[in-house]
């Protein structure tokens, strides 16, 4: 009654939390992308909070505990060394995120240049950027991803590269269409009247323009890459033993399938999770960033 | 009724004038503009009008070195602007000029702002980018240039998105972020019609005032003969990528000579005397594969007689008043509702 002085200010604030609110609220009402965001959350957590977390040491060994199926004392079991599973599950999720993480930073670092530069300069640039890309895109991506991490030398840093490049042509494409499309924008166009420089026009006019579906791209590369580097973990190309990690863990666990089904069990279950929960929040982001869906 | 008065045409030199501009689609045999030549007076308007597609916005996007070499041969045309002179095929490498002293204002007001940032911080970007400002003054000089279209609230303004703003707002922050830098030309490529009709009257009031205030030089492109006769001083009337008539608006309204201008006159309804079934221009504008060889206008023309084959040359007569026709200059005052 008394803030009439503020009438303006406070109308411009609603209408402007109205519209952050709009993605979030149609976000909020998908129920999947929450129990996606839910997953990928709980993940997240237990890697980030891996070192506070109350469990053993990941690599203790205990020759009195060897292979014993899930108790009190190792809720999730011990593997051929006596090792504690859930602390090896637990500090397997840093291991997994940061690879998941890492990798589609890397890829969206050098393709999402890239494709702006295709797109937006077209011609030379253009014809060598997408033939680079097409040539990458050729060979299937795990494949592509082991036959470099082969040639880098295992390890999970190498590995988290190897991932990365073979998911660049993917953003290279994508922010490549994008551009295509969004620099056609007539304020592109007015950008140009107005007499930016070009890098301003590539940086503050095409960049946060095509954005969005790089966001969604991102999140759904993030399980995909999560799964690649368990298989170049599984294969021993990714994470070194005795760090753990949960592709290399299901390698050691196949030996003992019969003997100790718990040691594939939970490592499978996570990635399974986790790959579930990345996928369903990217379609969930897919859906609530659409501006053409209600 | 017609405005402006242009009876001191030359009390001063061209403020921005071309000569000659003559372009194709990169690969195509045909001219997609043909011989363009404009001369634009401090304080004057030039409307150039014609149908869709009868090379207005494509010429004024040539003028601004906004078009893709790669797609549009420039073959010929010459600039004069401010005491410079540059070939129109480098206009695009003008870039000090655009947005500083040359300036436009676009058609879609509603899709012509960058959504992802304050409408105010992209006329004060406007500002920066050409002028050494700190950033606080640039925004003080976009609230106060905000404020001089007619936004109310402009420090609030400042501060939303182009998707909280309408219409007719958008097109007075356009036209803000244009005229910000004080330019000496604006062109505006149908500045008014994607607006609705009072909006549209209030667009063409703002830029004519502004424009006044500044002593601009203002090139409209239009196909509304209201806006015309509203703001023009000189009337450029383009068919089929040629210039066919030019002159003052006076000449061009009550003296027609070329027959598309007297179509297209005499198909604006008219507000008094007896309703009748409008006059329309039979035929549609030739596709860039089948111009007629002489006269562009010739497909459509009523009176098309066997000269027309042969191109026709401007003929200027008294005024300044030019027309590319055979026949021109007429003996009669032609009645235009016939």
């Amino acid at each position: 009654m008394t803030h009439i002085s503020d009438d303006t200010c406070s109308e411009d604030a609603v209408l402007a939390t109205r519209r952050e609110n709009r993605v979030w609220k149609k976000f909020k009402s998908h129920r999947s992308a929450m129990i996606g965001g839910g997953l990928a959350a709980f993940f997240i957590l237990i890697a980030v909070l891996a070192p506070i977390l109350p469990v053993v040491e990941p690599t203790a060994t205990d020759w009195f505990a060897v292979r014993k199926a899930p108790s009190l004392v190792h809720p999730f079991g011990t593997d051929e060394i006596g090792r504690d599973v859930l602390s090896r599950m637990v500090w397997g999720a840093q291991a997994s995120l940061l690879a998941g993480v890492v990798s589609v930073a890397i890829a969206i670092g050098l393709g999402v240049p890239l494709g702006i530069l295709a797109g937006y300069f077209s011609g030379w640039t253009d014809a060598i950027i997408s033939r680079c890309t097409e040539a990458l895109l050729a060979a299937p991506f795990l494949v592509l991803a082991i036959a470099l991490a082969a040639f880098l030398g295992p390890s999970l840093t190498n590995a988290m590269i190897a991932i990365g490049i073979s998911a660049t042509p993917i953003f290279v494409r994508l922010t490549r269409g994008q551009v295509l499309s969004v620099k056609a924008e007539d304020y592109v166009e007015s950008a140009r009247a107005v007499g930016l420089p070009t890098h301003k026009i590539l940086s503050r006019y095409i960049l946060p323009n095509v954005l969005p579906p790089i966001l969604v791209q991102a999140t759904l590369s993030i399980a995909t890459a999560i799964i690649a580097e368990a298989s170049l973990s599984f294969l021993g190309l990714g994470q070194q033993a005795p760090a753990p990690s949960w592709g290399q863990m299901l390698n050691t666990a196949k030996n003992f399938l019969h003997q100790a089904p718990w040691m594939a069990l939970w490592p499978g279950i996570a990635i399974f999770l986790v790959v579930l929960g990345f996928n369903l929040l990217g379609d969930g982001l897919r859906d609530a960033l659409d501006p053409r869906e209600k | 009724m017609l405005a402006a008065s242009s009876s001191s045409i030359n009390s001063s030199l061209p403020v921005f004038s071309v000569a000659d501009l003559n372009m194709r689609i990169a690969g195509s045999p045909t001219d997609l503009v043909e011989n363009f030549s404009i001369d634009v007076f401090p304080g004057h308007t030039l409307c150039i009008v014609g149908e869709s597609g009868c090379g207005k916005s494509i010429s004024a996007l040539a003028l601004m070195g906004l078009l893709s070499p790669t797609e549009i041969d420039i073959r010929s045309g010459t600039i004069r602007f401010e005491g410079q002179e540059y070939p129109v095929s480098e206009a695009q490498n003008a870039r000090h000029l655009r947005g500083d002293r040359l300036a436009m204002i676009f058609q879609e007001p509603m899709t012509s702002l960058n959504p992802a940032y304050k409408v105010g911080e992209q006329i004060a970007e406007a500002i920066t980018c050409h002028h050494p400002f700190s950033s606080d003054e640039a925004k003080k000089r976009a609230i106060e240039m905000l404020a001089k279209v007619g936004i109310p609230a402009p420090a609030a303004r400042f501060n939303e998105y182009p998707h909280q703003l309408s219409g007719g707002m958008r097109q007075r922050v356009m036209i803000a972020m244009a005229l910000v830098n004080n330019p000496s030309l604006l062109i505006a490529d149908e500045p008014t019609t994607a607006l609705d009709v009072t909006i549209q009257a209030q667009i063409i009031e703002l830029i004519r005032n502004l424009q006044k205030e500044a002593n601009m030089g203002t090139i409209m492109i239009t196909h509304d003969l209201g806006v015309v006769a509203k703001l023009a001083t000189d009337v450029v009337v383009m068919y089929a990528g040629q210039i066919v008539e030019k002159g003052p608006v006076e000449a061009i309204f009550n003296d027609p000579q070329h027959p598309y201008t007297i179509g297209l006159l005499s198909s604006m309804p008219k507000l008094t005397g007896q309703r009748e079934r409008l006059a329309t221009i039979p035929g549609t504008v030739p596709t860039i594969q089948s111009m007629p060889s002489g006269c562009r206008f010739s497909s459509r023309c009523p009176f098309r007689a066997a000269i027309c084959k042969e191109k026709p040359v401007a003929r200027s007569f008294k005024n300044n008043h030019s027309v590319s026709c055979h026949f021109a200059p007429l003996d009669v005052i032609l009645e235009l509702s016939v």
